[in-house]
């Protein structure tokens, strides 16, 4: 009996131990980029897909598991995650990866964030004080938070610090010059006016210069309601909008049926890597975010 | 008194004073004058200096706006906190206020055949249920601490909870000392404000006074594997029920229990564990309870108490994306074995004799987010009171065979503006009582303010 024991505990010990680092994404597109970065040389988990709201992630059982054989937790921060991480990182048994830690790397420290409120108060639905978390949807975020990823798989796995650096090295390459494509394509989207379903393309705007003219949830992270979406219809009557955007995970009903009533192409955006059939890594995420636009805008 | 007097002296003098100034020459007042306007210009020239220096520092910060644009960016990186919700409040405070309304048939007592137990019933008409103030932050780097209070509605506070954590363990390890809620079962962790329910299941009020809180000590261990598995002992003083709080050295309860869990795809998550509790009673009385001649006498008994449960709960989204439409089904059994000696009717015969009884009960539960914001909910309980073996001595005094099954059948909806707001209606059909069937409505908000800590599964 005592001998199966042994050997069932052994199992589960020896049951993964093939690369050096274990990463533990929270967001899809953290784990594409930890991809890009560190290739084979890691083992990499995205703790959600980008069909669920990243605010809104139970503490399963499962993701608790695979955090407490994580060397690096890879998140967005801002406290995005406040709602699910902490208790994950705490029931997880595992040191390495609790906030301060090497282990622990949050994307909202490398960027410049937007939206920081000036009043913090719940009246103003769900607002986070480190400003908005949904840096993603700005591609030239990647680049600072690239560097400072490839820094912490360095610190973490010296042996691989040359690799890890060619790596950074040939993925901004090629990024700087999907930006610069990006760019151009984007040209006639600058200063359109759009309206959004949630407060979650600031980033996206700054860069492409969209024009946000109205948002459909009455505060950050309340289900619109009937009345508040007639006032937004009447708004637009003013003051149009090209298109009505939403994140993939969001439901499509409010977009639809503004998109009924003002008249205007109703988008959903991938917002993070598998967000869409054509968002299938982290160029696939922004060539497909900016088809969608255009195509919209014709 | 003196100081009083040579104050009121002075006071006077000074009153008198502009009187006798009245009285000086012209040329005195023309010395004054010339004094005053000194002064004035004296003045108005220090002001046109000040004037012209604010205009300097504006232009200076006017230009310093842009510079400062940029070092704010640096600034606010550099100040960032740190991650995680508790540490934008230090130490994190919540407040949760809760209420009810009940239209109940009945007055609340125990379940036929539980009347050894205690009864954690509920109030007619409106109550204010307990509001929780909740603080938690790292102690240090070694400890996180956190307490909860519970502030009873008649007055008084009282401690709910109230450990340390301690954090740098690693390796999978958690140890908690202090008082906290059991890890055994699945809702017995679960705070009253996260209830899918305004009660506990039937069996939770029955057998564990609906939450077994414990002082003592917990540890334990998460395997490093693919699939959740958790292993956990505790040991405690036996405060909570069927425990008797016993002040000795040593312990007066044990638990032991384990969790598994995982997902099947991306929709489908779950976790299912089994839980051993054992308790020394010691003396333990319970009033009001029925006897073979129809009376109601106050017992005591004191033995050893053994539960053995089994628990699981099985959570369903579309898309795994919970926030809009979501199922979860859960369920719970326990079983408990009491056997020691009874003392029937400690008021006036006294008699003792031993006792044993397998008391045992279930829930079996399911809540459907059908639309963000709206759920709705259905549980049924079911108690069985077992058949006692009472001693030849209390044979004609105790009941051991109640021949009743108690159940209970509810039925909920609740509405949540946002994550911090509930306001629920539930209907419930209460059989626990032979012959007393209770048809409840209850009408309940809950509500939280300031740090929201993370739930668990």
């Amino acid at each position: 009996m005592q001998k199966y024991l042994y050997a069932f505990l052994l199992l589960l010990i020896s049951n993964n131990v093939h690369a050096a680092l274990n990463i533990f994404a929270c967001e899809p597109e953290w784990a594409a980029l930890a991809r890009e970065l560190a290739a084979d040389k890691a083992d990499i988990y995205s703790a959600t897909t980008a069909l669920q709201d990243p605010h809104h992630i139970q503490a399963r059982p499962s993701l608790i598991a695979k955090a407490r054989r994580a060397n690096l937790v890879v998140c967005t921060g801002a406290e995005l995650e406040a709602g699910w991480l902490p208790v994950i990182l705490r029931e997880s048994g595992n040191t390495d990866i609790a906030p301060g830690k090497p282990g622990n790397f949050e994307a909202a420290h490398a960027v410049t964030m937007l939206e920081i409120p000036a009043r913090l108060d719940r009246a103003e639905g769900d607002v986070h004080a480190a400003g908005n978390p949904h840096i993603q949807t700005d591609a030239r975020n990647f680049l600072p938070i690239a560097r400072a990823l490839s820094a912490r798989l360095s610190e973490l796995d010296p042996a691989n610090a040359a690799f890890y650096r060619s790596r950074l090295q040939t993925f901004t390459q090629q990024w700087q010059a999907a930006i610069a494509r990006w760019e151009k394509q984007a040209a006639p989207l600058k200063g359109q006016p759009i309206a959004v379903q949630h407060r979650g393309f600031p980033y996206l705007n700054n860069w492409l210069e969209l024009r946000q003219v109205a948002e459909l949830e009455p505060k950050p992270g309340m289900e619109p309601s009937a009345a508040h979406l007639s006032r937004v219809l009447e708004q637009l009557q003013r003051q149009p909008a090209k298109m009505v955007i939403r994140a993939a995970y969001q439901s499509e009903r409010p977009s639809a049926w503004l998109s009924e009533h003002a008249r205007i192409p109703a988008v959903a955006l991938p917002f993070s890597v598998g967000g869409t059939d054509g968002a299938k890594d982290l160029f696939g995420l922004f060539d497909d975010t900016i088809q969608r636009l255009l195509v919209a805008l014709k | 008194m003196s100081r009083k007097l040579y104050a009121g002296a002075a006071l006077a003098a000074l009153l008198i004073h502009p009187f006798n100034a009245s009285a000086a020459s012209d040329a005195e007042l023309q010395a004054i004058r010339e004094q005053i306007s000194q002064l004035k210009d004296n003045y108005e020239r220090r002001i046109a200096q000040l004037e012209q220096r604010l205009q300097q520092a504006e232009a200076n910060s006017k230009s310093a706006t842009n510079s400062a644009a940029q070092n704010q960016v640096a600034a606010q990186q550099a100040s960032r906190p740190a991650a995680g919700g508790e540490g934008v409040f230090n130490p994190a405070i919540s407040l949760i206020l809760g209420g009810t309304y009940g239209n109940l048939q009945q007055a609340s007592a125990p379940a036929t055949g539980f009347a050894m137990n205690p009864n954690p019933g509920h109030e007619q008409g409106f109550n204010l249920g307990e509001s929780e103030i909740g603080i938690s932050a790292s102690i240090d780097p070694q400890f996180r601490g956190a307490a909860t209070l519970a502030l009873d509605p008649a007055g008084g506070i009282s401690v709910e909870n109230a450990f340390v954590q301690a954090t740098t363990l690693g390796n999978g390890f958690n140890l908690k000392f202090g008082r906290f809620f059991s890890g055994l079962g699945y809702v017995n962790e679960q705070h009253a404000h996260a209830w899918d329910f305004v009660d506990q299941p039937l069996v939770y009020a029955a057998l564990w006074e609906n939450q077994l809180g414990e002082d003592g000590v917990q540890l334990k261990w998460l395997a490093p594997s693919d699939t959740f598995i958790e292993l956990g002992a505790e040991i405690g003083k036996g405060r909570g029920f069927p425990g008797t709080d016993r002040a000795k050295n040593g312990s007066g309860a044990g638990v032991l229990f384990a969790h598994a869990g995982g997902d099947i795809g991306v929709e489908h998550s779950w976790r299912a564990g089994a839980s051993l509790h054992r308790a020394r009673r010691v003396a333990a009385g319970s009033e009001d309870v029925p006897d073979l001649s129809g009376n109601e006498v106050t017992n005591q008994f004191s033995g050893d108490s053994r539960t053995a449960g089994l628990d699981f709960v099985w959570k369903y989204a579309p898309d795994g994306n919970t926030a809009r439409t979501n199922f979860k089904l859960q369920g719970e059994y326990f079983r408990r074995k009491e056997s020691g000696d009874l003392t029937y009717d400690t008021a006036t015969t006294n008699t003792t004799d031993s006792y044993a009884v397998t008391q045992s009960g279930w829930y079996l539960q399911g809540v459907y987010q059908f639309m963000p914001m709206w759920r709705a909910g259905l549980r049924y309980d079911s108690l069985d009171p077992g058949v006692a073996q009472v001693g030849a001595a209390n044979a004609a005094n105790v009941i051991s065979n109640y021949g009743y099954t108690p159940t209970r059948t509810a039925l909920m909806l609740d509405y949540s503006p946002s994550e911090f707001s509930r306001l629920r209606v539930q209907l419930a059909q209460d059989k626990s009582r032979q012959g007393l069937t209770d048809n409840q409505v209850f009408l309940q908000y809950i509500m939280s303010l300031g740090a929201h800590g993370a739930h668990q599964f």
